[in-house]
């Protein structure tokens, strides 16, 4: 009994980096014609994976995952249980919601000893959620790359900036989108974008 | 701000990048058989031209490759970039290295 107690709350006890911020995340939400929301999604799983496109290692991770590896920048691929973002000709990162200890094994495994990495990094970011009409407007504040559909399709993910911060942009829908941030700039992305989302309150 | 257009990303703005120095330069054949000032000169000397120059440039905030650029050291107007490993446009080959290519300035 006592070891269960000791063993089983473990992950309960985890804490994700923005979740000092939750209530006020809440709170700076706008309803109406300007309308931004913004949330932290704890502990999404993400498994960095490197491996050369086009060898047998690529071709038994791609089997596993159950898509292609994605071509080009931009690009990801939608797989079984998981969405493999592109974040160089090699590189590759798989999101999920799986356990990230069996979703790394996996995936270790159809590597194999082939060169290449396969390395559980949930830790390294999370993952905030930005929607709404004037979700574009706040991200504009502060992101070099242009967010105009033409430009950024949805579905579509970028390694990019936001305000001094590097990021991971994924355009989710039309007007949803998910940032990762490293976890030690979590804070101070989550308070950036609350700032960046304050104007819309005012609006008519 | 300029843009530079990584072989992999594309267009993105130079704060996304870090320099790597003079392209192409090779690393000795057998760098025991070389004298101190030869060893020097590898490590320590570079091309510092007026116009053309081929250099070296990673994407730190994009893809994290390296790549190469051929920059007009004048205007700052970069005319090719290629990747590691593929051989240099002759633009530059057809032309001295210092030279500026015609319109380069603006
Ligand atoms: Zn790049």
């Amino acid at each position: 009994m006592a070891e269960q107690t000791l063993i089983a709350p473990i992950t309960e006890l985890r804490r994700s980096p923005a979740a000092h911020l939750a209530a006020e995340f809440a709170a700076a939400e706008v309803a109406g014609p300007y309308s931004v929301a913004l949330r932290e999604v704890p502990f999404q799983t993400m498994v960095g994976l490197r491996v050369a496109p086009g060898t047998d290692a690529a071709r038994r991770v791609e089997e596993r995952l159950g898509t292609a590896l994605p071509a080009r920048c931009g690009e990801v691929a939608q797989g079984a249980d998981s969405s493999v973002l592109w974040l160089g000709p090699d590189e590759f990162l798989a999101v999920s919601s799986a356990d990230p200890a069996h979703a790394t094994a996996h995936l270790v495994e159809a590597l194999g000893g082939d060169p290449g990495s396969v390395v559980d990094l949930s830790a390294n970011r999370t993952t905030f959620e930005l929607k709404g009409t004037a979700a574009r407007d706040v991200l504009e504040k502060g992101c070099p790359l242009g967010l105009h559909p033409r430009a950024f399709a949805v579905g579509s993910a970028y390694a990019t900036q936001l305000g001094p911060v590097p990021i991971l942009l994924w355009k989710t829908g039309s007007d949803s989108w998910e940032i990762f941030p490293r976890a030690s700039f979590a804070d101070y992305l989550g308070r950036w974008l609350l700032d960046a989302m304050r104007e819309f309150h005012a609006a008519p | 701000m300029i843009l530079i257009s990584c072989p992999n990303c594309g267009p993105r703005d130079e704060t996304e990048f870090h320099y790597g120095g003079q392209a192409h330069v090779a690393y000795p054949e057998d760098p025991y058989a070389l004298t101190d000032e030869e060893w020097g000169r590898y490590l320590f000397y570079r091309e510092n031209p007026k116009g053309l120059f081929a250099e070296r440039w990673v994407h730190s905030g994009g893809c994290r490759k390296w790549f190469n650029a051929i920059r007009d050291t004048t205007t700052y107007r970069i005319a090719a970039v290629y990747r590691m490993g593929e051989t240099q446009p002759s633009l530059v080959s057809g032309e001295k290295t210092g030279e500026k290519i015609a319109g380069g300035a603006k």
